[in-house]
C-alpha cells in the first residue's frame, strides 16, 4: 500500500471513487496553537489522533502572534495571581465573558507556559533567570511571557516539534469541507470529516467519533486585516451546518495598530508591545491624544497626566497606567475618531512613536521583528522616526458555543478551541489572552475528546454513503458551471462591503445594507465557476472557502444589527454606550431551516457565583 | 504611481512546463507576491502559489526571483527598474507540484528523524531557571521560519539528488546546534549529527547564510561550532585525557549520547 509523502499515512488508491479512507479516534481540524495543543493532549490521553490543516505544518496564523502569552506567573510582580488576571479579563471583555472560561483560563495559563518550556521553548528571562513578563493593554501587571516580539513563532515551533516527536499524523495542505454525522440515531453525533488534498484534489474521508475544530478566525472577510488567507471562518461555518451554535459573533476586534503604508502591507500587525514597552500615540498636531479618550469605566485605573503615565513603567504601585494601554477596543475607537476629525497622518493613520522615548538598542532588542518589518517593507527606521498606523481587523471574539470545562459544542463529539470558540473573551479580548486561551482550552478539548472516545467502546458512529456522495458533489460543483463569475471578484466585493458597512463603527442603515449585499453575493456565489483542474488550484480552493466566508459574514452582520448598544468590539454610532439589558445576554446564532442563512436568539449570560462576583465590587 | 509590470512565471507540473509572460498593473509600494496575486485574480485563477502571512513570518512563499532565492512577500517591486521583467520560478532543489509550488516533504521527513529536547524532570509548579545570555544562542536559531531557502541553495543537495538520503541540511543543523547550546538539555547528539544527519558533508560555503531572510548566522554560529564540537569529541587527545581524569568539556558535561 502506498504511503503519503508528507504524513506517512496509508493511502487506499483502490477505494471506490478515488476517495482515501482513514480511521482515527480524534481528528483535529487546524494546526495552530489550539489545534496542536489539542492533538498533543488527545494523543497523550491515549487517543489515536490526526491533525488536518490547510497549510504546511508550522505555517498557521499563530506564527504571526507577536507580543506574548498572558499568564499570572508573578515573575516580575509577585502581587499578580489568577484572581487579578481573571478580573482584568472580565473587565476587558466588558463583563460579557463566560465567567467559567475566564476563570479556568486565568488559573491554568501559568502551568501551560511552563509546559512549553519543558518542550524546548526558549523564553526571554528576568534578571533572576525566570521567564520574563511584559506589560500589555488591560493587564494590571506585566504578565506576558514572550520571546522578543515573535512569541507566536516560538509557540508554534515548540508545539510542532512536540507533535512530531510523539508521532501524531498530520494531513498537511488538506482542507475539510464537511463534518460527517451519524444520522441513524437522530441526534447527529460526529462521525468524521470530509476533506480534499490541496495538492491533488483527491478526496479524503476520516472516520472519527470526535472532531476538534481549531480553525481560527474570520478576518479574511474584511479588506483591511492582519489575518492570513486561511482565516475564512471554516470552523464557524462547519459548526453551524452541523447544528452547533455560535455566540457573540457581533464582536470583532479591530487592533488599534496595523500598518497603513505602503499599500501592500496595509493591515499588517504592529504589536501592542510597542506601547507596552513605552511607545505613545500622537496625532498630526503632535498631541498625545489618548488622554482625551479615557472612558469612565477605566478612569480610576488610568493616568490622567503624561508625567504619571511615564512614571508607571518603573513604579506601578504609586502610578496609574498610561491611556495608550487601555484595552484594544478603546484605543482603536480613539484612533478612528482622530483620523475622522482630520488629525491623521499623511497616509491616513496616526503616529506611533517609540523612537523619541527609548534608545535604539532597547528598541532593536525588544522589538526585533517590528524593526525588521518596517525597515524591509516600508523603509522606516523605527528607532529614528515614528510609525504610521491605523486600526485593522484582527480577531473575532465570537465563535462556537461550548461547555466551559470540556469545550464540547451542542453536537455530541464536536469540540472547539481557540479563536473558533466563543465566550472566553466576551465583547473584547485583551492582548496576550489569545495565546494562553489556545493552550488552556486546546488541552482541555483534547482531553475531553479522548475521554469521550474511550467511553464509546465498540459502538462507533457511522458515516453514511449518502453524505459521502453529497460531500463530493458539493465540492466539485464549481467546476460544473461554465462562464460563471470569478470567485476572486466575489471575495473582493465581500471584503470591501464588510470593511465599509460592518467595520469598526456601525449603524443600523449600514448593517441592513450589508445584509442585502451579502444576499446578493450569495446569489452570485451560486453561479461562480473555476478554471483548470483539481490539482493545486487556488481558484477552486477559494470558491469552497467563500461559502464559509459568506455564511459567517451574515452571522456577524445580523448579530451586529440586533445588538442595539456599544460594547467592546461592537460600536454602534446610533446606540453609543453600553446598555445593562444587553449586557445580560448573548446573541446565539444558528443555521436557519433553509440551510443557507442564519437566525438569532438572545440567551441570558450564565450567572456568576458570589465568590467571583466579589472581585468586581 | 501604477505601472505595467512584465512578469515571466513558470507554469507547469512534474511532467514539464514553461515560462509564460504576463502583463500586470502594479504599484511601486507593492511586493512580488502582490503582483502574482493580481495575475491570479485577473488572468490565471488556477496559478498555484503557496503563501500564508505575506509578512515574512511564516516562510511559505519561497521561490527564485530572477534566479535569486527569496521570499516573494519580502521582495519589493521598488528594488527593480519599472521596465525590468521579473521572472519567478519554483525552488529548484525540490520537486515541482504545480507552477510555483514545490514538494518540500524532504524537510518534513528530516524533521521526523531529529532528536528532541531532553530536559530534567520538573516538579509541578516548579520554575526552571536559565540566564538570558545562555538562552540567546539558541534563540537566534529559533528565529528560523522554515522557508527552506537554505535547504534550497545548499549545493550538497541542490545538484546531487543522491545526497538527500544522508544529509539533513542547514535548517536541521540549526536544530542540532540549538539543542546542543540549550542550557538545561541533557543529551549529547554529536555522534548523531555527524553520522545520521551528515554534518560532515557540509563544506561551509555559506550559501545558506546568504539567503536566510531572518539573517541567522547559520554557518558561523551553528554549523562551525557544531563541527568543532564533533571534532573535539572524535580526535582531541586533551578531551580524551580530560574524560579520563574527570575534567570534561563543559558544553557536554553530564550529557548522555542519544
Amino acid at each position: 500500500m502506498a504511503r503519503h509523502e508528507m504524513t506517512g499515512n496509508e493511502m487506499s488508491y483502490y477505494a471506490e471513487g478515488g476517495i482515501e479512507r482513514h480511521q482515527y479516534d480524534v481528528v483535529v481540524v487546524g494546526a495552530g496553537g489550539a489545534g496542536l495543543r489539542a492533538a498533543i493532549a488527545a494523543h497523550e490521553a491515549g487517543a489515536n489522533t490526526a491533525i488536518v490543516c490547510k497549510s504546511l505544518l508550522g505555517k498557521a496564523h499563530t506564527v504571526m502572534a507577536e507580543g506574548g502569552i498572558a499568564a499570572a506567573m508573578g515573575n516580575r510582580w509577585p502581587e499578580d495571581n489568577w484572581e487579578v488576571h481573571f478580573r482584568d479579563t472580565m473587565r476587558g471583555g466588558k463583563m460579557l465573558n463566560n465567567w467559567r472560561m475566564a476563570q479556568l483560563h486565568a488559573q491554568e495559563a501559568p502551568e501551560r507556559v511552563l509546559e512549553l518550556e519543558d518542550w524546548g521553548a526558549l523564553f526571554d528571562r528576568t534578571d533572576d533567570g525566570l521567564i520574563s513578563q511584559r506589560d500589555f493593554g488591560g493587564h494590571r501587571y506585566a504578565r506576558l511571557a514572550h520571546v522578543g516580539d515573535r512569541t507566536g513563532l516560538e509557540m508554534i515551533r515548540t508545539l510542532q516539534q512536540r507533535a512530531v516527536q510523539i508521532g501524531i499524523d498530520v494531513f498537511m495542505e488538506c482542507t475539510v469541507t464537511d463534518l460527517l454525522q451519524d444520522r441513524s440515531s437522530g441526534e447527529g453525533r460526529m462521525a468524521g470529516v470530509f476533506a480534499y488534498w490541496r495538492e491533488t484534489g483527491r478526496f479524503v474521508v476520516i472516520d472519527a467519533p470526535a472532531v476538534i475544530l481549531a480553525t481560527g478566525g474570520i478576518g479574511k472577510s474584511f479588506k483591511v486585516t492582519s489575518n492570513s488567507w486561511e482565516y475564512t471562518g471554516d470552523g464557524h461555518a462547519l459548526a453551524l451546518r452541523a447544528g452547533a451554535k455560535l455566540i457573540n459573533m457581533e464582536f470583532v476586534q479591530f487592533h488599534p495598530t496595523g500598518m497603513v503604508w505602503p499599500p501592500s502591507v496595509k493591515g499588517l500587525l504592529v504589536t501592542e508591545s510597542v506601547r507596552g514597552d513605552g511607545g505613545i500615540l500622537k496625532n498630526s498636531e503632535g498631541k498625545r491624544f489618548m488622554f482625551d479618550y479615557i472612558p469612565d469605566f477605566f478612569k480610576a485605573e488610568t493616568a490622567d497626566t503624561e508625567e504619571e503615565a511615564d512614571r508607571w513603567y518603573d513604579d506601578k504601585k504609586n502610578n496609574r497606567r498610561p491611556p495608550e494601554l487601555l484595552p484594544r477596543d478603546e484605543v482603536a475607537r480613539a484612533i478612528n475618531s482622530e483620523i475622522k476629525a482630520g488629525r491623521g497622518s499623511e497616509h491616513g493613520g496616526i503616529y506611533l512613536d517609540i523612537a523619541s522615548r527609548r534608545t535604539p538598542e532597547f528598541i532593536r532588542k525588544r522589538l526585533p521583528s517590528m524593526y525588521h518589518q518596517f525597515k524591509e517593507l516600508a523603509d522606516v527606521d523605527i528607532t529614528a522616526e515614528p510609525m504610521e498606523i491605523g486600526p485593522t481587523c484582527h480577531y473575532v471574539m465570537g465563535g462556537v458555543e461550548v461547555d466551559a470545562d470540556s469545550q464540547e459544542s451542542a453536537v455530541t463529539g464536536l469540540y472547539a478551541a481557540g479563536e473558533v470558540s466563543g465566550g472566553m473573551h466576551g465583547s473584547n479580548r485583551l492582548g496576550g489572552n489569545s495565546l494562553s486561551d489556545l493552550l488552556v482550552f486546546g488541552r482541555r478539548a483534547g482531553e475531553s475528546a479522548a475521554a469521550y472516545v474511550a467511553g464509546l467502546g465498540e459502538a462507533r458512529p457511522a458515516v453514511s454513503d449518502e453524505d459521502l456522495r453529497a460531500g463530493q458533489w458539493s465540492a466539485v460543483a464549481p467546476f460544473s458551471v461554465d462562464g460563471g463569475e470569478n470567485p476572486y471578484s466575489i471575495q473582493h466585493d465581500l471584503q470591501q462591503k464588510m470593511n465599509d458597512l460592518v467595520g469598526i463603527i456601525r449603524t443600523e442603515a449600514e448593517l441592513a445594507q450589508a445584509l442585502e449585499e451579502i444576499e446578493q453575493l450569495k446569489v452570485r456565489a451560486k453561479s461562480m465557476s473555476v478554471d483548470g483542474h483539481r490539482q493545486y488550484n487556488p481558484g477552486w480552493h477559494l470558491a469552497l472557502d467563500l461559502r464559509n466566508m459568506l455564511l459567517v459574514s451574515e452571522a456577524i452582520a445580523k448579530a451586529a444589527l440586533a445588538r442595539q448598544e456599544s460594547r467592546g468590539g461592537h460600536t454602534r454610532d446610533d446606540f453609543p454606550g453600553p446598555n445593562p439589558e444587553w449586557g445580560a445576554k448573548n446573541l446565539v446564532v444558528s443555521l436557519a431551516d433553509d440551510g443557507e442563512s442564519v437566525m438569532l436568539n438572545p440567551q441570558p449570560l450564565p450567572p456568576m457565583p458570589d465568590d467571583l462576583k466579589k472581585f468586581f465590587d | 504611481m501604477a505601472y505595467n509590470l512584465k512578469m515571466r512565471l513558470w507554469r507547469g507540473d512534474k511532467s514539464g512546463g514553461e515560462l509564460k509572460d504576463y502583463d500586470v498593473e502594479v504599484e511601486r509600494g507593492e511586493v512580488v507576491l502582490d503582483a502574482i496575486h493580481r495575475v491570479q485574480a485577473t488572468q490565471a485563477g488556477d496559478l498555484a502559489v503557496r503563501w500564508n502571512c505575506k509578512a515574512g513570518k511564516c516562510g511559505s512563499c519561497s521561490a527564485e526571483i530572477n534566479g535569486r532565492p527569496r521570499l516573494m512577500c519580502m521582495c519589493r517591486l521598488s528594488d527593480f527598474e519599472e521596465s525590468e521583467t521579473i521572472t519567478v520560478t519554483p525552488m529548484r532543489t525540490f520537486p515541482v507540484i504545480r507552477d510555483l509550488v514545490t514538494d518540500v516533504s524532504f524537510n518534513y521527513k528530516k524533521a521526523r528523524q531529529l532528536p528532541s529536547v531532553e530536559l530534567p524532570e520538573r516538579k509541578p509548579g516548579e520554575k526552571r531557571t536559565m540566564m538570558q545570555e545562555d538562552v540567546e544562542r539558541g534563540q537566534e536559531f529559533r528565529k528560523c521560519i522554515e522557508c527552506f531557502l537554505c535547504q534550497n541553495v545548499c549545493h550538497v543537495v541542490r545538484d546531487h539528488e543522491d545526497n538527500k538520503e544522508a544529509f539533513s541540511g542547514p535548517r536541521f543543523f540549526l536544530r542540532f546546534a540549538e539543542l546542543d547550546m540549550h542550557p538545561l538539555d541533557t543529551a549529547d547528539r554529536r555522534e548523531r549529527a555527524q553520522q545520521a544527519a551528515g554534518l560532515g558533508m557540509c563544506n561551509i560555503t555559506k550559501c545558506c547564510t546568504e539567503v536566510c531572510p531572518e539573517g541567522i548566522h547559520i554557518t558561523d554560529n551553528a554549523i562551525i561550532p557544531m563541527k568543532e564540537r564533533v571534532v573535539d569529541k572524535k580526535y582531541d587527545p586533551l578531551v580524551w585525557l580530560g574524560n579520563k581524569i574527570g575534567i570534561r568539556n563543559k558544553d557536554n558535561d553530564g550529557r548522555t549520547p542519544v
